[in-house]
């Protein structure tokens, strides 16, 4: 039996799921990027899935799927940018020593 | 049979891979796991017969995220210190599954309209047309490259040294 | 009465209004004349008095009143409607021509007394102010702006006797005067609340029929003509809400003249007067005036016997006078006590004006200090001896046939009244030869060597003297009651001289000159001996001379003792310990739950993204349950 849009809709859930826990837990801020990439790949996922099976011929879900890929691009080089003048300043990325907007 | 093996596969691999990069004391090694993830992942587009999406996926991803991802890794040193977790284990583990069972419960239970068409192969003059013909998605591309020229602004002006 | 174009009567109160907005809002005007400023008011009253005149001159040919509508000034709604309306009827009239007589000569007296004075524009125009509002008080046709002008003239006395405001005591009198007479301000404004409550009208005219149709309650008119009442007394300065008038003689002399001599208090008066036909329902009410009028009357004139300030002797005669009024008033109609008002307006004026050309020359208001004066100074001493008699009641002057009104009304009515009104008419002569004895004969006293005030000081007070000795024939032919309330008439010779007929005008005349009498022994031949008087009848003396410790009374006990540590601080400590004790809880209950719920807001950006995974989980278990 060939994979259908379940299988990979639940690929995709478990690695939306897995990029989350990582997100929440992880104290390094690099690694809260990388784990937010993860999200996003899984994202595509289900976005490619779905054009393939539910829209194979209007191609909409892939289009969505490269304008993730863009954001994804984006906020990468933002989200390091940032997280390298913050290191500059306080020479940690670990989030729980960045807390100062608080009270 | 070869797709069912090859997806099998891949998300073993995806799965596999994630689940390192968030266990993985190493950062390092984290940074190198999520780019097997990335290739897996472009490895399940193309068996979707998204071919673009897969080269972009290869390109961009792998090609520049995740090495961007390692050049900051090493900027900012923090391989010695690991990729140590908080308090939040538990309970964030606790609520993640919960909202895993919820989303692959609705995916089961959701009746699918599953077209029967054979997908439209190759994408690229397809998605060339979609993007660019003028019916649809032109202002976004638009949007998209002044987004990215901000962007690459935004960073410059974030770590230009301060005088 | 028709041919007055109307116009020309809102001028009345109008131009003193433009000359007040000329002084005072229009800064600096005449910088560096400030004469002038006096010159601009002057000038706008005198036209005022002009108009007055011929507006008396018009109601006494034609015995019309004229009703102007006027304008609609506060709609709200169909419940209130209140119209700015002028009535011009004998009393107005009569009062137009009182007020902006005694305005004008005590503005030009001024240009003399306040000679040198700083902020001449700040008084003229006040003085203008005041003006306005009594001419509105007197014409205005219902009672909301009857109350609005009531409280400007009070505001403009405050002003006025605080004129030297850097002065310590002018200011407490000020203040004190504003209160006290707010006590009675209250009084008429729950009256106009009451009386509009139950007729729905503010219009005096329209009041007066309904109460004349029977439309209101006899109990209604009773509280509010004791309301109205409670008003005159606290502007009038009737026992037990006197006490403001001795201290606003703080103030200038000339003010004192004007307004708490003859015009402002004797508003309370007029008022009475104008709401007379509603106080003719009650006889509670009318007997009220009439007591506290009497009770007033015979208070103050034994306080005025043992002052030793020129000011005060002439502020409890005010009193004292204005008590009269009110038995007049309250006994014999609106002419007698009306009557009364007319000549005491100008006699007492110029008696203030007296005092205020001596204190000009000697700089001091102690008699004590003063004595020998009549050489020096002959014409306020004429002017004075004027005045004086005619206070006293002596034939022909004016204050005997006013006062003879109203004994004639207190005999044929109250024999209790009528005796304390004739003892009052003793004390009265009693006190103001005391008065002249001591100030213009015996030796000079003096530290400085008086003179004579100049003609523009001069010319206002002859005036006045005349007036002191004509005002009161102006009812010889019967006019002045016909005007108000009859048509008696007879031949003016018979009014002035035929009086004597009566016995009753020989016993006052008997009374009075036994006053003078006493005084003329006392304190000019010192027979008798003021020292041993006052050392034999001591008790009197000390609570005389104490002023029944009235205001130690309010002063200490009512106001200390009772309103602030007691009531006051009941207040205080409600307010603290209940209201600011809520409001303090309610804070403290808050500032502490955020210091406990503040921990949540730690900074730690993953624990807001714990929370936010929380919200996703809970929404996502509400929709699979929805499915």
């Amino acid at each position: 039996m060939a994979p259908g849009l379940e299988h990979y809709l639940i690929l995709s859930a478990v690695l939306f799921s897995i990029g989350l826990f990582g997100t929440v837990v992880k104290r390094s801020a690099v690694l809260i990027l990388i784990c937010i990439e993860i999200m996003l790949a899984a994202v595509n996922i289900a976005l490619v899935a779905f054009s393939r099976f539910i829209t194979p011929v209007e191609l909409t879900g892939q289009l969505f799927a490269i304008f993730v890929i863009v954001v994804a691009a984006a906020e990468v080089a933002i989200g390091l940018a940032i997280i390298l003048a913050l290191y500059r300043q306080r020479h940690t990325i670990d989030t729980k020593k960045i807390d100062l907007l608080k009270w | 049979m070869g797709l069912q093996i090859a997806f099998w596969l891949l998300s073993a691999i995806i799965v596999g891979s994630a689940l390192g990069v968030v266990w993985q004391i190493n950062l390092f090694r984290a940074a190198i796991l999520l780019i097997v993830c990335f290739l897996a992942t472009a490895g399940i587009f193309v068996i979707l017969s998204a071919d673009f999406i897969a080269a972009a996926q290869v390109i961009i991803n792998v090609g520049a995220v995740a090495i961007l991802i390692i050049l900051s890794i090493m900027l900012t040193r923090e391989v010695t210190r690991g990729s140590p977790s908080n308090r939040m284990g538990l309970p964030a583990f606790i609520l993640v599954g919960v909202f895993a069972v919820c989303v692959i419960f609705g995916v089961i239970t959701t009746t699918w309209s599953v077209s029967k068409v054979p997908p439209t192969e190759p994408t690229t003059a397809a998605l060339a047309n979609l993007l660019l013909d003028g019916s649809g998605f032109v202002f976004v591309i638009q949007l998209s490259a002044i987004m990215l020229i901000s962007i690459i602004i935004g960073a410059i002006v974030l770590l230009k040294e301060k005088e | 009465m028709s041919n007055i174009p109307e116009i020309l009567i809102w001028l009345i109160p109008g131009l003193p209004l433009v000359s007040f907005g000329l002084l005072l809002l229009v800064v600096r005007l005449f910088r560096n004349r400030s004469v002038w400023n006096g010159y601009v008011a002057i000038m706008a009253t005198a036209a005022s008095f002009c108009l007055s005149i011929w507006v008396l001159f018009n109601i006494i040919k034609s015995s019309e009143i004229l009703l102007i509508p006027g304008f609609d000034w506060l709609t709200l709604g169909n419940v209130i409607n209140v119209k700015i309306g002028l009535i011009v009827d004998p009393l107005t009239a009569i009062m137009l021509v009182v007020v902006t007589s005694v305005s004008l000569l005590v503005q030009i007296y001024s240009l003399g007394y306040m000679h040198g004075s700083k902020s001449f524009n700040r008084y003229y125009a006040f003085i203008s102010l005041f003006t306005m509002a009594m001419l509105g008080l007197v014409m205005a046709d219902n009672l909301l702006v009857m109350f609005m002008c009531w409280e400007i003239v009070g505001f403009c006395s405050y002003q006025l006797i605080g004129f030297w405001f850097h002065r310590q005591p002018a200011a407490r009198a000020a203040r004190k005067a504003f209160f006290i007479t707010r006590i009675g301000d209250f009084g008429f404004l729950a009256a106009i609340i009451l009386i509009f409550s139950s007729t729905g009208t503010l219009n005096v005219m329209e009041i007066h029929s309904m109460a004349a149709a029977g439309l209101v309650s006899g109990t209604i008119i009773t509280w509010a003509t004791l309301g109205i009442f409670m008003g005159a007394m606290g502007k009038s300065s009737q026992f037990p809400l006197h006490t403001w008038l001795p201290d606003a003689m703080e103030g200038p002399t000339p003010v004192s003249a004007l307004i708490h001599a003859a015009t402002m208090v004797a508003a309370g008066v007029f008022l009475v007067a104008r709401m007379y036909p509603l106080f003719e329902h009650s006889q509670t009410t009318l007997a009220t005036v009439a007591i506290i009028g009497g009770i007033t009357a015979l208070f103050a004139g034994t306080i005025a016997l043992v002052m030793n300030d020129i000011k005060k002797v002439l502020a409890y005669s005010t009193i004292s006078q204005l008590g009269y009024m009110m038995l007049g008033l309250g006994l014999g109609g609106v002419a007698v006590g009306i009557f009364h008002l007319f000549t005491h307006a100008f006699f007492k004026a110029l008696l203030f004006m007296g005092a205020g050309s001596i204190n000009h020359s000697t700089g001091t208001f102690d008699m004590r200090k003063m004595g020998g004066l009549a050489r020096l100074m002959p014409w306020t001493f004429a002017t004075f001896i004027i005045g004086s008699l005619s206070l006293a009641g002596i034939w022909p002057m004016a204050g005997f046939f006013s006062k003879e009104e109203i004994l004639a009304s207190a005999m044929a009515n109250q024999p209790v009244l009528f005796v304390l009104a004739l003892a009052t008419a003793f004390m009265t002569a009693f006190y103001m030869f005391r008065v002249v004895f001591m100030t213009f004969t015996g030796r000079c006293k003096s530290p400085v060597k008086p003179h004579e005030s100049g003609r523009i000081m001069v010319i206002p007070m002859v005036v006045l003297a005349v007036l002191a000795i004509c005002a009161g024939w102006f009812n010889a032919t019967g006019g002045f009651s016909g005007l108000l309330v009859s048509d008696k008439a007879h031949g003016w010779l018979y009014g002035i001289f035929g009086i004597l007929s009566h016995p009753l005008a020989w016993i006052s005349l008997l009374v009075a000159s036994g006053g003078i009498l006493l005084a003329w022994a006392m304190y000019y031949k010192r027979w008798i001996s003021p020292l041993k008087v006052s050392s034999r009848f001591w008790a009197p003396y000390v609570i005389f001379s104490h002023k029944y410790w009235i205001d130690e009374l309010y002063e200490k006990y009512i106001g200390q003792k009772l309103l602030n540590s007691g009531l006051f601080n009941l207040f205080n400590r409600f307010d603290s310990i209940v209201i600011d004790g809520v409001v303090n809880d309610i804070a403290n209950l808050n500032l502490s739950s955020g210091k406990i719920i503040r921990r949540v807001q730690s900074g730690n950006l993953q624990l807001y993204a714990l929370f936010f995974l929380l919200g996703v989980a809970v929404i996502s278990i509400l929709a699979m349950l929805a499915r």
